[in-house]
């Protein structure tokens, strides 16, 4: 029986069909935009995500500036003293602790010239940070380690010259493997030198940051429970902040993008159930007497409801299908061009994102058939075969 | 539920006015459609309403149809007092015991001839029922034999042929009762004695036939005539 009103749905839909086309396009639309949008919002959370995992479990210490510091003196910079570090050590225990110094310079190299960010760390601790994709790392006072970055920009190989400002030379002796987005240092666009030469010619003492490699995740709150025990009781000297938090507070700031831009989908998707709303009304009123028929010849009034919404799903079961396709081409290439990656397309979360915005598209189609369905139902028969 | 029996008659009365009324409320005021009309039908008549234009035919054959409801009075058809049966099942009875045949056809465009006639009895038993008769069976009783037509959209029949479907559809749930609103209004004589000779011939099988009709011609293939005027019943030939 059932078949039977769908089968008359179905040609209703057809005998209209730029109409019922119409409605599809809004439908598309709504669902496109929640599914690619979502797909977008997990991949880059996912790429962050997996980016920040290869930094392991790190706490970073840096200076507190005061608000003072910041706009008064700005000559004062605060700095990490050598006591602090020794302090570090012993609340880190056996977990390894690197002070790092951190500046920048203009360098040359053969006719290239430029800024670079420059780190200071000490040879023991940059296995702890980075890896050699050529050479080797440092060893003693010489050499200098080339972010992949860096050394693309400035056509760097083994062996390679660097002139700094000062004057003085120094030879690539590694190029770092690429490491991506970090929160500690970002040794791709950087170069990396030993602390002794770094001091040599710097007179201040002070590190910029400390980074503590933390084993075991569950000690980090414990670790910066106790730095703030140690340096920050009757004033804050001491910044802490640790991988895990940055993550947590990214993990806010995307479920944020993403609860707008699933707005955005909603939105079109109201535009979509509008729309629907529109074709199925016109298409009551042009049927009102073929309604009057059928009820006239035995048809109950819930069959005549059932008929219309099945217009309204086979409308929203088409734009969502057509919806959700699209939006895996959308994710591909959104992902492409924002994350010239599309290895997370497949990732549970983004087929979460389209059959979220598929759902949404059949509810849609189904709450704007409900009105349409319940009018065509309540007609009086009698006026209805009056109908011209 | 009661049993109505018809005035000193045998056979018990299939339909009984009992002073009903039918009024239309308008913004320009009430019309009233029908009078207190009283009037009892045997099972197994043929009746033709005849009657000037408004005075009421339809509206008659309406109320019979269970399309409608009395305004005041009892109508009662099949021992049952209409005004006291729900949408459903008046829906219902219907699509079970009446036949509706009408001036316009009134075929539903996005089904094929066949699937016109097969409509009311898939409403009634389901896609793969086994009840009534069958759709081709019917449509071969009603003079449309040619399985090249069944295919076809009703649009693509002529009138005479539409109306033949049309009474197959009426027939196919084997009704008690055949309600014609102007059966001939929209056919040429020749097409229109051939659709009486078909509603004569389901009579001699036992329906009941009720048919509204302006031709004295037509009228005459019947057993009973009525005439209307202003809502009222003005004569009655039987
Ligand atoms: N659904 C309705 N709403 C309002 N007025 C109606 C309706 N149906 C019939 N009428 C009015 O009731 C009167 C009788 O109509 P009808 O039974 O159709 O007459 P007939 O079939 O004899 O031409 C007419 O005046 C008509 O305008
Ligand atoms: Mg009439």
């Amino acid at each position: 029986m059932s078949r039977t009103f769908f089968e008359i749905a179905q040609r209703n839909l057809r005998r209209n069909l730029l109409r019922s086309m119409l409605a599809i396009i809004g439908i598309v639309i709504g669902v496109l935009a929640i599914s690619s949008l979502g797909i977008l919002g997990n991949s880059l959370t996912l790429s962050v995500k997996d980016q920040l995992s290869t930094v392991g479990d790190s706490l970073i210490v840096t200076p507190h500036i005061s608000m003072g510091a910041a706009f008064g003196g700005g000559l004062a910079e605060e700095k990490i003293s050598e006591r602090q570090v020794q302090d570090l050590r012993r609340i880190a225990g056996t977990d390894p602790v690197i002070p790092i110094y951190s500046t920048a310079d203009r360098i040359e190299v053969g006719t290239t010239k430029g800024p670079v960010s420059i780190y200071a760390i000490d040879p023991d601790d940059i296995g702890y940070m980075v890896e050699v994709d050529q050479g080797v790392l440092l060893r003693g006072t010489s050499g200098v380690l080339a972010g992949p970055t860096i050394a693309d920009q400035f056509d760097l190989r083994i062996g390679s010259q660097v002139r700094f400002s000062d004057g003085s030379t120094q030879r690539v002796v590694g190029i770092l493997k690429e490491r991506g987005l970090g929160f500690d240092i970002q040794p791709d666009l950087a170069l990396i030198v030993s602390p002794k030469w770094y001091e040599d010619r710097n007179s201040d003492r002070g590190y910029d940051q400390v980074t503590i490699k933390v084993s075991d995740i569950e000690r980090i709150d414990a670790i910066e429970e106790a730095i703030d025990q140690r340096f920050n009781r009757r004033e804050t000297v001491l910044d802490s902040y640790s991988s895990k938090m940055i993550l947590e507070s990214l993990d806010t700031v995307f479920s944020q993008i993403s609860t707008f831009t699933t707005a955005i989908g909603g939105i079109s998707l109201i535009v979509a159930g509008i729309s629907i709303l529109n074709v199925m009304l016109m298409s009551v009123t042009e049927r009102i007497r073929e309604i009057g028929i059928l009820r006239s010849i035995g048809t109950l009034r819930r069959e005549i409801r059932q008929m219309f919404l099945y217009e309204a799903l086979i409308l929203g079961a088409i734009g969502s299908s057509i919806g959700g396709l699209l939006s895996l081409g959308a994710g591909y290439l959104v992902s492409l061009l924002v994350l010239q990656s599309t290895d997370y397309l497949f990732h549970p979360s983004n087929l979460g994102s389209i059959a979220l915005g598929m759902g949404f598209g059949l509810v849609t189609a189904l709450l704007s058939g409900l009105y349409p369905a319940w009018k065509a139902a309540n007609l009086n028969p009698i006026e209805a075969l009056r109908h011209e | 539920m009661e049993t109505v029996t018809a005035d000193g008659a045998d056979s018990p009365a299939l339909i009984r006015f009992e002073e009903v009324s039918k009024v239309y409320p308008l913004p320009a005021g009430n019309v009233v459609a029908l009078d207190t009309v009283s009037l009892a039908i045997r099972r197994g008549e043929f009746i033709a309403i005849m009657g000037p234009s408004g005075s009421g035919k339809t509206t008659l054959l309406n109320l019979i149809g269970c399309l409608d409801v009395p305004t005041s009075g009892r109508l009662v058809i099949g021992g049952r007092d209409v005004g006291e049966l729900s949408d459903d099942e008046l829906t219902y009875l219907r699509r079970d015991t009446i036949g509706f045949i009408f001036q316009q056809f009134n075929l539903i465009p996005l089904l094929s001839v066949l699937e016109n006639v097969e409509y009311p009895r898939v409403l009634k038993c389901g896609s793969r029922g086994a009840c009534g008769r069958k759709p081709e069976e019917v449509l071969r009783a009603a003079g449309l034999a040619e399985e090249r037509l069944h295919r076809s959209l009703p649009s693509e029949l002529s009138g005479g042929q539409q109306q033949r479907v049309a009474i197959a559809r009426a027939l196919v749930n084997d009704p008690d009762l055949l309600l014609c609103d102007e059966p001939t209004g929209n056919l040429d004589q020749k097409t229109g004695q051939g659709i009486m000779e078909l509603l004569v011939a389901m009579n001699r099988e036992g329906k009941t036939v009720i048919m509204v009709t302006h031709d004295p011609g037509i009228a005459s293939y019947a057993r009973r005539q009525l005439r209307i005027v202003d809502g009222q019943i003005s004569e009655d030939s039987g």
